[in-house]
């Protein structure tokens, strides 16, 4: 839908401006993909190089930071502490005292990943970067890397569920009254997809409405709608690492305790 | 162009926003892969450094608040040696003062005493003194008495 509505648009505009039809004219390039094969399998390669080249600016950031740790903090180790200690009271005020120390790494992870994709997304100049097909941006703005981050939050938390509580953790399903078996069931399917959509539907939006805007008005207009889109950015990392939290939390907690 | 990947020949697919396929799962792997490495890499060292020095804090806080309160017992005690050391030493004062106050008074009581008798003995040799020089007196005048009565005879 809204492609059809979109690459019309993106075609019919440097067409009405034939001096500007250079070979370097701004082009919309929407859902297309720089496919690599594997056996039989097609994978959208400018996903894994753009999220490659942000896990490697993650990690070399942590790896940097974490050579000189002492008892007074300084320089990287300061942001490292501050990062780490943010991720702890998200994870502690979500999952509670009890079990957060176990996911504090699987949310952190989630939430800088989430962070880096969308950050580097906007902030990288990807576009220096020329591929056969599709280009380079954010991770996070394929549906294929949002889904993959929300299956594995559903399946945390059943396992989360699962392993502190066995089978009782199904008792949650009939609670507070079994009315509420078919919602909860259901909402078994719409954690991952409301997860997923959300983080995907804001970054795709931020990277069109600015491509949109650059493509029109290539100065300073867009800049706005960039800042905001960095905005935007930071909280949909937060939101999907609060819920991912919270999802978790749901599940190993204890009613009676 | 460059030359990413030694792609294979095969039909590229329609391609689309809503396109799944083995990107997916392999994201998912990677992100795994991502949260064990992180753990390793920034969680469990950053976490190791900062409780380490939380619990630094917090045993230094209670050590300065265990010293804290020795230095108020210690106040509280010698506050207690120096008031008794104050009441001891207006106790000897007000002993030293009484017995000032007793010797004073025996001392006056003796030199009184003393005075009373001295003025007695005085009194006394004066009185005899007198009643002396009072005979002397009596016999001088019945001597002149004696001798005026001869001459009026003798006349």
């Amino acid at each position: 839908m809204l492609l059809q509505i979109l690459l019309p648009l993106a075609e019919a505009l440097p067409a009405s401006d034939p001096e500007l039809m250079a070979e370097e004219a701004p082009r919309l390039e929407i859902g297309q993909h720089f496919y690599w094969h594997l056996g039989q399998f097609d994978l959208h390669g400018q996903i894994f190089l753009s999220s490659w080249i942000l896990i490697g600016a993650l990690l070399s950031i942590v790896v940097v930071g974490t050579r000189q740790m002492g008892r007074k903090p300084g320089g990287l180790q300061n942001l490292l502490e501050f990062l780490w200690d943010y991720i702890r009271n998200l994870s502690r005020d979500q999952i509670g005292e009890a079990a957060y120390r176990d996911w504090m790494p699987f949310i952190g992870t989630l939430f800088l990943f989430i962070f880096f994709c969308n950050w580097g997304g906007a902030l990288v100049p990807w576009r220096l970067v020329r591929l056969p097909s599709g280009e380079l941006g954010p991770p996070t703005a394929d549906i294929n890397t949002t889904v993959a981050m929300a299956l594995l939050v559903s399946l945390s938390y059943f396992y989360a569920g699962l392993s502190r509580k066995g089978l009782r953790y199904f008792e949650y399903y009939v609670e507070p009254t079994p009315i509420m078996l078919p919602f909860k069931i259901v909402e078994d399917f719409t954690k991952p997809l409301s997860l997923s959509f959300r983080l995907f539907g804001n970054i795709m939006a931020d990277e069109l409405t600015v491509s949109v805007l650059v493509l029109l008005l290539p100065l300073l207009v867009p800049l706005p709608m960039m800042l905001l889109g960095l905005f935007t950015s930071a909280i949909q990392a937060l939101i999907f690492a609060t819920l991912a939290a919270y999802y978790i939390g749901e599940a190993v907690h204890e009613e009676h305790a | 162009m460059i030359c990413w990947f030694p792609l294979a020949e095969a039909p590229v697919p329609e391609g689309g926003l809503f396109d799944f396929d083995a990107t997916l799962p392999l994201m998912a792997i990677q992100v795994v892969v991502l949260t064990f490495i992180l753990n390793k890499l920034f969680f469990q060292p950053v976490g190791g450094v900062v409780e380490e020095r939380e619990g630094f804090v917090a045993t230094s806080h209670k050590d300065a608040k265990e010293r804290l309160a020795q230095v108020q017992r210690l106040e509280q005690d010698l506050k207690a040696q120096l008031q008794q050391a104050r009441q001891e030493a207006q106790a000897v004062i007000a002993a030293a003062e009484d017995e000032v106050a007793t010797l004073h008074k025996a001392a006056l009581a003796e030199a009184r005493a003393e005075a009373n008798q001295q003025r007695e003995r005085e009194r006394a040799e004066i009185e005899t003194q007198r009643s002396a020089a009072g005979a002397v007196l009596a016999e001088e005048s019945r001597r002149l008495a004696d001798l005026i009565i001869q001459r009026l005879v003798a006349i």
